[in-house]
């Protein structure tokens, strides 16, 4: 994401409202927050921030709908096409006059299916896995403090006079190689 | 944006900041295990063995070696089987319903009520298992051709709509837990400090680092999934009812088992959650995330849903003598006065007169009454199901193939087992795992935190 010679600010907070309305500040004054990490999910950052919202519940619908498919065609394919069966003179001729007997298949399927497909998407896009590295470089950030990374785009210096204006307890330049 | 009405007590006891949440929290991750701890282990694990050994002398000999007879062919291993899953209703009930009611209190404690869940699932997966009696056989409920020729599961049966509610809950529910595990361990990983922990922690927790897009999505997933797992758990209860349900025994063969039996479910899960919770915040401590007012809010629920249960057996019995059908009359007539009068009278007091008591709120305050009744109300929980099940079966259509049911050895080392197996797993939890969400409890501190609270009252005082 980040170019070789962007400068790259952090700033470190141990509340969650200052956090924010630092964020409001540097977002007022124009310039690039590149991220946010911390502890537990803070109330509002997302728009303080300008994300856009996630779409990972549509996603979830659509899983859904594919696990109800899956439901219809396994009921219709295994037990109406290939081997009806006569069972407690439940009308097995046609997949409709079969079909109340399915609904718990058709329901549980679909929850299956919304439900794990939409955690794997939650990973997957998320680019955690099992033994992947810690994504936040400050370990203090999983605790109780917050840290906000700004780009510099320029003086550098006036920025970090500005991050400690908005309650900073500590504010350095970035070296560290991730992003 | 952080208020709470003055009248909602604090959550959040004595004077917490961020840190000391994680402290809290992470204590009994980081410290050694207590005696107390090792001597409640090796007992649950000892019956856990003895469970594993008459689970397989049962596999190697037969299901012949257990007490069913002709006429009572399922006894206690569905009884176990239902009240096993009934345990683990309350779990997804605290995380997901009330994560939709929005109610703040379930925080500190819907960790270890979904772990309960987990693990209660697993022991109540064993029983159908091995119940099959050729459990190599077990293939045969998934959707594939039987003896991989023509024929396919039945759809049709409640059955098969079990195996599917039953695997859709218990996946679905371990990972709505992982889901919301992945940040606290995270938060264990970056405070370990020895290399074996630590590099244990970083796997556990997906290499979570808290982006301000990853926590949007979360809350999201979390939310969608509190949806999913709504219905999820209404509906798994209503199918093990089925079981029942739409087979054409009198005293299975009525339209009130599904709501019965979610409510039972509910009943016996909080009282279970009771059970385990009043020693996990002795033990650890953690007399100050689980207050009062949570035990308070459960002995509620219990009492409700003991009323429900209770309004349940009535209906039962009215239904029973106003359908006119004869063999329905007998078969409750048989219940309450045959030769299992005990079984249906214990579960009359332990579930509908005990949870009575809390309607008193020095009782439904008192830590020591709490885990009293929450004992009684599984015990009744369990001759519930005795009852429905081995009553209904014991006196059928022929006066001469009559009998009674008496387990065995086995019977009884499988139930015992299963006990042993779920405190085998909780108690590893309870040392391994952050046992309160804390990232989440955290977004609560300044609402619902005592300190703050009081911060806020000062502030409006000074308003005026």
């Amino acid at each position: 994401m980040a170019t070789t010679n962007q400068i790259i600010v952090n700033a470190l907070y141990d509340d969650d409202d200052v956090l924010l309305a630092g964020v409001k500040q540097v977002r007022e004054k124009g310039l690039e927050i590149q991220e946010v990490y911390s502890p537990f999910p803070v109330h509002g950052l997302d728009k303080a921030m300008g994300l856009k919202e996630t779409r990972i519940a549509i996603a979830a619908f659509m899983y859904g709908l594919l696990g109800l498919t899956t439901a219809i065609s396994m009921t219709y394919g295994m037990l109406i096409i290939d081997w009806p069966m006569n069972i407690g003179g439940k009308p097995s001729f046609t997949w409709g006059e079969n079909m109340p007997a399915f609904v718990p298949i058709m329901f549980e399927l679909t929850v299956f299916f919304a439900a794990h497909l939409m955690v794997w998407t939650f990973f997957f896009r998320n680019k955690i896995y099992p033994g992947c590295k810690a994504q936040n470089p400050d370990p203090r950030t999983t605790d109780d403090k917050f840290l906000m990374e700004v780009v510099s785009s320029g003086d550098t210096e006036e920025l970090m006079s500005l991050l400690k204006q908005t309650g900073a307890i500590e504010v350095s330049v970035n070296n560290a190689e991730h992003a | 944006m952080h208020y709470e009405a003055p009248i909602r007590k604090p959550l959040i006891e004595g004077d917490k900041s961020y840190h000391d949440i994680t402290l809290d929290v992470v204590r009994p991750v980081e410290s050694s295990a207590p005696r107390s701890w090792w001597i409640v282990f090796s007992l649950a694990l000892v019956a856990f063995l003895w469970g594993v050994g008459c689970i397989l002398y049962t596999i190697g000999v037969g299901i012949g070696t257990w007490g069913l007879n002709k006429t009572v062919g399922w006894a206690w291993d569905i009884t176990n089987f239902v009240w096993w899953v009934g345990i683990g209703h309350a779990g997804t009930l605290i995380s997901a319903v009330l994560l939709l009611f929005r109610q703040k209190w379930r925080m500190s404690i819907n960790r270890s009520a979904e772990a309960m869940t987990i693990f209660s699932v697993i022991q109540a997966a064993l029983f159908p298992g091995i119940h099959m009696g050729r459990i190599w056989m077990a293939y045969f409920v998934l959707p594939i051709p039987n003896q991989f020729g023509s024929l396919w599961v039945n759809f049709n049966s409640p059955l098969l709509w079990d195996v599917f509610a039953i695997s859709t809950y218990f996946s679905v529910s371990v990972v709505f837990w992982y889901v919301g595990l992945i940040p606290d361990f995270a938060m264990i990983r970056d405070r370990a400090v020895k290399p074996v922990q630590k590099h244990i922690y970083k796997i556990l927790s997906f290499g979570w680092g808290g982006k301000a897009k990853h926590w949007q999505r979360f809350e999201e997933v979390s939310l969608v999934l509190a949806g999913l797992a709504t219905p999820l758990v209404l509906s798994v209860h209503t199918i093990v009812s089925m079981d029942f349900a739409t087979s054409v025994i009198p005293g299975w063969h009525t339209t009130i088992f599904p709501p019965y039996f979610v409510a039972g479910a509910i009943f016996s899960g909080f009282a279970m959650v009771q059970t385990l919770l009043i020693i996990v915040r002795k033990v650890f401590s953690m007399e100050e995330y689980i207050t009062i007012q949570h035990i308070e809010m459960m002995n509620i629920v219990i009492m409700l849903t003991g009323s429900i249960v209770g309004v349940a057996y009535i209906t039962e019995l009215f239904i029973a003598w106003y359908s006119g059908v004869e063999y329905e009359q007998y078969a409750f007539l048989n219940r309450a006065t045959g030769p299992y009068w005990w079984a249906y009278w214990s579960m009359m007091t332990c579930n509908v007169f005990s949870p009575q008591f809390m309607w008193f709120k020095k009782l439904r305050t008192s830590i020591m009454f709490t885990f009293f009744i929450s004992i009684i109300v599984n015990i009744g929980m369990w001759f519930e199901r005795f009852v429905i099940i081995v009553t209904s079966l014991h006196r059928d259509y022929l006066p001469s193939s009559w009998s009674m049911f008496s387990p065995t050895f086995v019977d009884i080392g499988i139930f015992i087992g299963t006990i042993g197996f779920f405190f085998v797993l909780f108690l590893l939890y309870a040392r391994t795992f952050p046992v309160i969400a804390q990232a989440e409890l955290k977004t609560i501190l300044k609402s619902s935190g005592d300190n703050y609270k009081k911060l806020q009252e000062q502030e409006d005082h000074g308003d005026h």
